[in-house]
C-alpha cells in the first residue's frame, strides 16, 4: 500500500507524543494519529511528575533529548527534590504540573516538531501484509500506510469506568473507549489481561477551607528535570495536606459493599502502591486517619486533587466521606472519582525493543504494556519510537540494558517477567541504582543518543561542554594532594598512615564537605559550583561502583551469550516442564535476560549455559571445516 | 533435530568382580538405545524386566533385570534405564562398548548428579550432601549428610534471606516512599536492632561450622610431649588396634606422622609430634615448631609423658587436653595407682580408657553442633562474606551513612548467601561441586 509515513503512532498520551518527537527527531516521517487533537498532553490522573525512580526516568528521557523533562520544567507549579535528607542516588526530582501549561507546552512543542503531522481520526483496525504491519485504517475507513506503527492507546482499550453500581465504557471520563482495536489484538493471538487502576474526586479550590490546613510549600531552591532549563521561572505554590478520621472510615466502610471494587464487579487487578481509600480501610482496619495532599491541578483553574483519596465509590457516598475531613466540610466535587478497568497487552509478548514478536514492524508503549504513570509510558515511548523510526530507515535496533538505564530496567522486567499489578517504577527495582542516578543521566546516556541519531545539536554542544568542565575539575582534584600531617591542620580526621592522598581522595571522605576541600585546595573554587557538586557524588559512590563494575561485567557477558529466537527448548533436555514453557513463551534474546526470567532455576540456566557453549563451540568448528 | 545433550552410561555399581553389576543409562536416545540392544525393548515405564542384552551383532552379551524410569520422574529428571547384571568384567566391558556403538558416552564424574541439578531436582547444598553421603564412613558424617540432602542448609540459607529481605524492606521502604506517611522516614533505630541480632546468628553459625568441617573431614588430634616419651609407640599401638581401622597412612612427614582413625562415630586424624624440648640443632627445632603449630589448631590433645620422668606442661595446658602418663609396664603397681591416667603403649594397656576418653570429649565437641550448619570452606566463606558487609552496613549505619549505602551492603550480603544454594552460580563453582563426586553418581 502506499506509504503515508515512515512511522504512524496511534495515541496522543505522554507514551504517543514522546514516541512520535523521538521518531520524528531520528529523522522519519511521522504521523501522530489521535481521536482528539485537542487533548494532546493531557494528563488523565494526578497532574504531577517525577517522583523515586520516575524522576529518574525523566531525566533520562532529558538525557536522549526528549521532551517531557523540558515541558515540565515550564509548567510545575511546586517542584520538590525527594530524599534531599538522603544520598544523591536516591534523590528524585518531583513537580506539581498545572495540567493546562503543561498540555499547551506539549501541543505547542509538536506542532513545531519537524518531520511530524498530527491527524485527528480514531484509529479502528491495522493493516496487515505478508506478517508485517503496513498502515492502520480509521473508524471511518480511511487507511494510512506506514512501515511501522507504534501504539499507545493507554486504558483506552475495551476501557470500562466503575462508579458504585454504575458502569460506563470510557477509556477516560467523557471519551469512548476503543474496542475495534482490542478486537483486532485479540484477533492476533496477542496475549492479553485486564487490569485495573483509579482516581480521586477533584475538589473546586474556593469550596476548601486553607486556613485550617498544614501546607507542603516547593523548595526554595527549585531543581529543573532538563540539563537544558537554567531555572524554573513558574510562579510555584504549596499543596495543603489534610487527614481522614473515623466519621470518614465509618462512613466507608458502611458503603463498601457499593464499591465497585469490592461488590466483585471487578476483575482487573489494581496497584498495591497506590491503592483506593476502600482498600486503605479495609487492608488496615486499625488506623485511625490517612494523610490526604490537597493538590491545586492549576495556577488558573479551579480544581484540586485530593492525592490519597482515590475512590470508585457511588458519587453521594463520596460527597458524605470527603465532608467529614478537616478543611474540606463545605467542599464541592467538580467530577467524582472512579476506578478503570482496561485490557492490556501481556509484555512478555514484546522484545526488547518494545516490539511484538509475532508481529513485525508493531510497536506498542505505555500503559498498553501493563505499566502505569506518565513517566513510564514516556519512557517507553521513546524506545518503541525510535525503534520503529529506525527499523522504518533500515537501521538495527536499539537497547538500552539494566546497567545503563532506568529505561533499560523497565524494559527488561516488562518483557521478562510480565506484570502482575499495574507496574510502577521504583529505585529498589535497580540493582546498580548507586551509579544509575538522576544527577548523571545525561553523563550516562547523551553519548550514546547522540550516537544513535536521538540528540539534536543544541543539546549535544551543551553536554560536551558539560563534561570537559567535569572532567577538567576531576583532574585537577586528582592531581593536587596533601600529606595527613598537612590535612590535620585543617582539622580533618584522617589516618596519620603517612601516605599522601589527593583532593579527589579526600573529598570522598563522609566527614570532610565540598567546603572544606575548597578551603584546603582554593585553586580548585574557580570551577562551577554544580560541576564540583557533580565530582562531590561521584567520590562518594566510586568505592562501590568500582565493585560494581565486575557486576556490570558479568551482566555484559551474560548479555553478550545469545539465545536464538528458535531455539528449540524441548531438545534441551533437563529443563522441567514449567521452566521450559517460560523459556518458550518469553524466548529470552539472551543468557542473562533467561536468568531474570521469575521462577528461573539456577540448574535449569546451568543447562542453558552448557548449551549455549556447546553450540558455539560446534559453529566455531563447523566455520573451521567450511 | 538432534537432541542437545548426550546421552550418558556409567557404571554405578562397585568395581568387578561383583554379584552384580548395575549400568545406568540417562539421556534423549535412552529409549531408543534400550530397544535396540534388548531383545524385548525397554520396559514400561517404572517396571522391571528380565531381559538379554545383546551387542551390535545381535550377540546375548547377558541376562539380567532392566528399569526404565521415565523422565521427567527420574533421578537426573531424563529418560534413565538401568541394568543389573552379572558383576564380571567382561559383561561390563562389552555392555559399555555396545552403549558406546549406539552413540553414547561415558559420564563424567557426577554427571548424572550434575543433570539431576539442572533439572531442578535440588540446589547445590543438597547436591553436594549426595556427594557426602556417598562417602560418609562414619556415623557423625552419615547424619550430617542425610540433614542436609533433606534441605535443612538450604532452608536455613533460605530463612536468612528471607530475614535480610525483611531488613532490606525497611529500607527500601524509606527511600522509595519518602512522602508516605506509612512508610518511615527514620528506619535506622529498627535496622540496627535486627542487623545486631542477625549478625549474631552468623557468628555463632560460623563457629559451629568449623566444627561440622570437621565432623566431614575429620577431627584432628594431636600427641604431643617431650622426646622419647612413647609418642610413637602410642601412635602404632592406636593404629594397630582392631577396632580403629587404619584406613590409610600418607606418606610420614619428617615431622609428623598422622594416621587415620575411626573413634566412635567420628573420622580423626592423629598425628604425632616432634617431641618438645630446647634445641640448637636447626633441623629439630623446625620440627618443634611444626609440632607446636599442629598443637595450636589441634581439636584434641594428648599429652604423654615418661611416667618415671614426671613433666611440667604449665601453662600450655587447654580445658579439653588429656595428660597421660606412659611406661607403667616399668614401673610397679602400687606407683601405678597414684597416676590419674596410666597406660602402657608397649602392652595396650589402658589404651580401652584412652579412646573411649578421646570419644567423649568428641561428643561433646559435636554436640555443640546444633544441625543444620555450614559443612563447607565454600559454605563458611559465603557466611563469612555476608558477614564482612553486614559489619560494614552496621558501620555506615552509626556513621548516619545513607540508607542507599546501607542497603548495597545488605544486598551483597544477600547475594553471597544465595551463592550458596547456587541462586547467583558461576561454572566455576559449579566445576569444583561436581568433580568430587565418582563415576556413576
Amino acid at each position: 500500500m502506499a506509504r503515508d509515513f515512515d512511522v504512524i503512532i496511534v495515541g496522543g498520551g505522554h507514551a504517543g507524543c514522546e514516541a512520535a518527537a523521538a521518531a520524528a527527531r531520528f529523522g522519519a516521517r511521522t504521523g501522530l494519529i489521535t481521536h482528539k487533537a485537542s487533548t494532546i498532553g493531557e494528563m488523565s490522573c494526578n497532574p504531577a511528575i517525577g517522583g523515586l525512580g520516575k524522576g529518574h526516568l525523566v531525566r533520562e528521557i532529558d538525557a536522549l533529548d526528549g521532551i517531557m523533562a523540558r515541558l515540565a520544567d515550564q509548567s510545575g507549579i511546586q517542584f520538590r527534590l525527594l530524599n534531599r535528607s538522603k544520598g544523591p542516588a536516591v534523590r528524585g526530582p518531583r513537580a506539581q504540573i498545572d495540567r493546562h501549561l503543561y498540555r499547551q507546552a506539549m501541543q505547542a512543542e509538536l506542532a513545531r516538531t519537524e518531520n511530524l503531522t498530527i491527524v485527528e481520526a480514531a484509529v479502528e483496525d491495522l493493516i496487515i501484509a505478508e506478517g508485517c504491519v503496513v498502515g492502520v485504517r480509521t473508524a471511518t475507513g480511511k487507511t494510512y500506510g506506514a512501515k511501522a506503527v507504534v501504539l499507545t492507546t493507554g486504558t483506552f482499550l475495551r476501557g470500562v469506568i466503575h462508579r458504585g453500581e454504575e458502569r460506563i465504557e470510557a477509556g477516560r471520563i467523557g471519551e469512548k473507549p476503543a474496542i475495534g482495536l482490542a478486537d483486532t489484538l485479540y484477533g492476533l493471538n496477542i496475549p492479553m489481561g485486564r487490569l485495573k487502576t483509579g482516581t480521586p474526586a477533584r475538589l473546586k479550590k474556593r469550596s476548601i477551607d486553607w486556613d485550617r490546613l498544614e501546607q507542603q510549600p516547593a523548595d526554595a531552591e527549585p531543581v529543573p528535570f532538563s540539563y537544558l532549563t537554567p531555572r524554573i521561572e513558574v510562579p510555584q505554590i504549596a499543596c495543603g495536606i489534610t487527614y481522614t478520621n473515623q466519621a470518614t472510615h465509618q462512613i466507608i466502610a458502611d458503603n463498601l459493599q457499593h464499591s465497585a471494587v469490592y461488590s466483585g464487579k471487578i476483575a482487573g487487578q489494581g496497584p498495591r502502591y497506590c491503592p483506593s481509600i476502600e482498600d486503605k480501610i479495609h487492608r488496615f482496619p486499625d488506623k485511625t486517619q490517612h494523610q490526604i495532599f490537597l493538590e491545586p491541578e492549576s495556577l488558573t483553574d479551579d480544581l484540586v486533587y485530593p492525592n490519597g483519596v482515590s475512590t470508585s465509590l457511588q458519587a453521594p457516598v463520596q460527597d458524605q466521606f470527603l465532608r467529614t475531613i478537616l478543611g474540606l466540610e463545605q467542599a464541592e466535587i467538580a467530577q467524582y472519582g472512579y476506578a478503570i478497568e482496561y485490557d492490556y497487552v501481556d509484555p512478555r509478548a514484546l522484545n526488547r525493543y518494545l516490539e511484538v514478536k509475532t508481529l513485525p514492524g508493531f510497536y506498542l508503549a505505555g500503559q498498553i504494556n501493563g505499566t502505569t504513570g506518565y513517566e513510564e509510558a514516556a519512557a517507553q515511548g521513546l524506545v518503541a519510537g525510535l525503534n520503529a523510526a529506525r527499523s522504518a530507515l533500515g537501521e538495527a535496533p536499539i537497547l538500552f540494558d539494566r546497567s545503563e538505564a532506568y529505561i533499560g530496567v523497565l524494559i527488561d522486567d516488562l518483557v521478562t517477567r510480565g506484570v502482575t499489578e499495574p507496574y510502577r517504577m521504583f529505585t529498589s527495582r535497580a540493582e546498580y541504582r548507586l551509579s544509575l542516578r538522576a544527577d548523571n543521566a545525561d553523563q550516562r546516556l547523551t553519548q550514546k543518543g547522540c550516537d544513535i541519531g536521538l540528540v539534536k545539536t543544541r543539546r549535544e554542544s551543551a553536554f560536551h561542554v558539560k563534561r570537559h568542565a567535569l572532567e577538567a575539575a576531576k583532574d585537577q582534584l586528582q592531581s593536587l594532594s596533601l600529606t595527613p600531617n598537612q590535612a590535620q591542620k585543617f582539622g580533618w580526621d584522617i589516618n596519620q598512615d603517612g601516605q599522601k592522598r589527593s583532593a579527589w581522595a579526600y573529598l570522598a571522605y563522609p566527614n570532610i564537605s565540598l567546603s572544606d576541600v575548597l578551603t584546603a585546595f582554593p585553586e580548585c573554587a574557580e570551577h562551577d559550583l554544580n560541576i564540583l557538586e557533580q565530582v562531590t557524588i561521584e567520590t562518594t559512590y566510586a568505592a562501590y561502583i568500582e565493585r560494581q563494575a565486575a557486576d556490570v561485567a558479568a551482566l555484559k557477558s551474560e548479555e553478550g551469550m545469545l539465545l536464538a529466537p528458535d531455539l528449540d527448548y524441548a531438545a534441551i533436555g533437563g529443563l522441567s516442564n514449567e521452566v521450559r514453557d517460560k523459556l518458550i513463551r518469553i524466548r529470552p534474546t539472551s543468557l542473562g535476560q533467561a536468568a531474570r526470567i521469575e521462577g528461573m532455576t539456577p540448574g535449569a540456566l546451568t543447562a542453558l549455559l552448557a548449551h549455549v557453549k556447546r553450540r558455539s563451540k560446534s559453529e566455531k568448528t563447523t566455520r573451521a571445516h567450511a | 533435530m538432534q537432541p542437545a545433550r548426550a546421552t550418558i552410561c556409567a557404571l554405578a555399581s562397585g568395581a568387578p568382580p561383583n554379584a552384580i553389576a548395575i549400568i545406568r543409562v540417562s539421556g534423549p536416545y535412552t529409549q531408543s538405545v534400550g530397544n535396540a540392544l534388548l531383545t524385548k525393548g525397554v520396559p514400561p515405564d517404572r517396571e522391571i524386566r528380565l531381559d538379554s542384552i545383546c551387542d551390535a551383532e545381535g550377540v546375548v552379551i547377558d541376562t539380567g533385570l532392566c528399569l526404565f524410569m521415565a523422565g521427567p520422574q527420574s533421578y537426573t529428571g531424563e529418560d534413565t534405564l538401568e541394568l543389573y547384571l552379572h558383576g564380571g568384567r567382561y559383561i561390563i566391558e562389552q555392555t559399555l562398548e555396545a552403549l558406546f556403538q549406539c552413540d553414547v558416552r561415558m559420564a563424567e564424574p557426577g554427571e548424572f548428579t550434575r543433570r539431576a541439578f539442572e533439572a531442578g531436582k535440588f540446589d547445590l547444598t543438597r547436591a553436594e550432601a549426595v556427594a557426602d553421603l556417598i562417602h560418609a564412613e562414619t556415623e557423625s558424617q552419615h547424619k550430617l549428610a542425610r540433614t542436609q540432602l533433606g534441605g535443612a542448609l538450604e532452608r536455613l540459607y533460605l530463612s536468612w534471606n528471607q530475614t535480610l529481605t525483611e531488613i532490606l524492606a525497611l529500607l527500601e521502604a524509606s527511600i522509595d516512599f519518602p512522602d508516605e506517611e506509612d512508610a518511615p522516614d527514620q528506619v535506622d533505630g529498627p535496622v540496627a536492632v535486627r542487623l545486631e541480632t542477625f549478625i549474631e546468628t552468623l557468628k555463632s553459625s560460623l563457629e559451629r561450622g568449623s566444627l561440622t568441617e570437621r565432623i566431614r573431614e575429620g577431627f584432628r588430634v594431636v600427641i604431643l610431649g617431650p622426646p622419647n616419651a612413647g609418642k610413637s609407640s602410642l601412635l602404632n599401638r592406636l593404629a594397630d588396634r582392631p577396632a580403629a581401622i587404619v584406613t590409610d597412612i600418607p606418606g610420614t612427614t619428617r615431622d609428623i606422622v598422622e594416621v587415620r582413625l575411626h573413634i566412635g562415630a567420628y573420622l580423626v586424624w592423629v598425628s604425632d609430634t616432634a617431641g618438645l624440648r630446647q634445641t640448637s640443632d636447626p633441623i629439630e627445632e623446625i620440627g618443634v615448631a611444626r609440632a607446636q603449630e599442629a598443637a595450636a589448631s589441634a581439636d584434641l590433645r594428648i599429652w604423654l609423658h615418661d611416667v618415671r620422668e614426671p613433666f611440667e606442661f604449665g601453662d600450655q595446658l587447654r580445658a579439653r587436653d588429656l595428660v597421660i602418663a606412659n611406661k607403667i609396664d616399668l614401673l610397679e603397681s602400687e606407683d601405678v595407682s597414684r597416676e590419674t591416667f596410666p597406660l602402657s603403649a608397649a602392652t595396650g594397656e589402658g589404651i580401652e580408657r584412652l579412646l573411649s576418653e578421646v570419644e567423649e570429649r568428641l561428643d561433646n565437641l559435636s554436640a555443640q553442633v546444633a544441625a543444620p550448619t555450614l559443612t563447607r570452606a565454600r559454605h563458611s566463606q559465603g557466611i563469612q562474606h555476608a558477614f564482612g558487609h553486614l559489619r560494614r552496613a552496621q558501620t555506615l549505619l552509626a556513621t548516619s551513612a545513607g540508607a542507599e549505602l546501607i542497603s548495597e551492603e545488605v544486598r551483597l550480603a544477600s547475594r553471597a548467601i544465595a551463592s550458596l544454594t547456587g541462586q547467583v552460580e558461576t561454572e566455576r563453582i559449579l566445576g569444583a561441586v561436581f568433580s568430587t563426586f565418582c563415576i556413576g553418581k
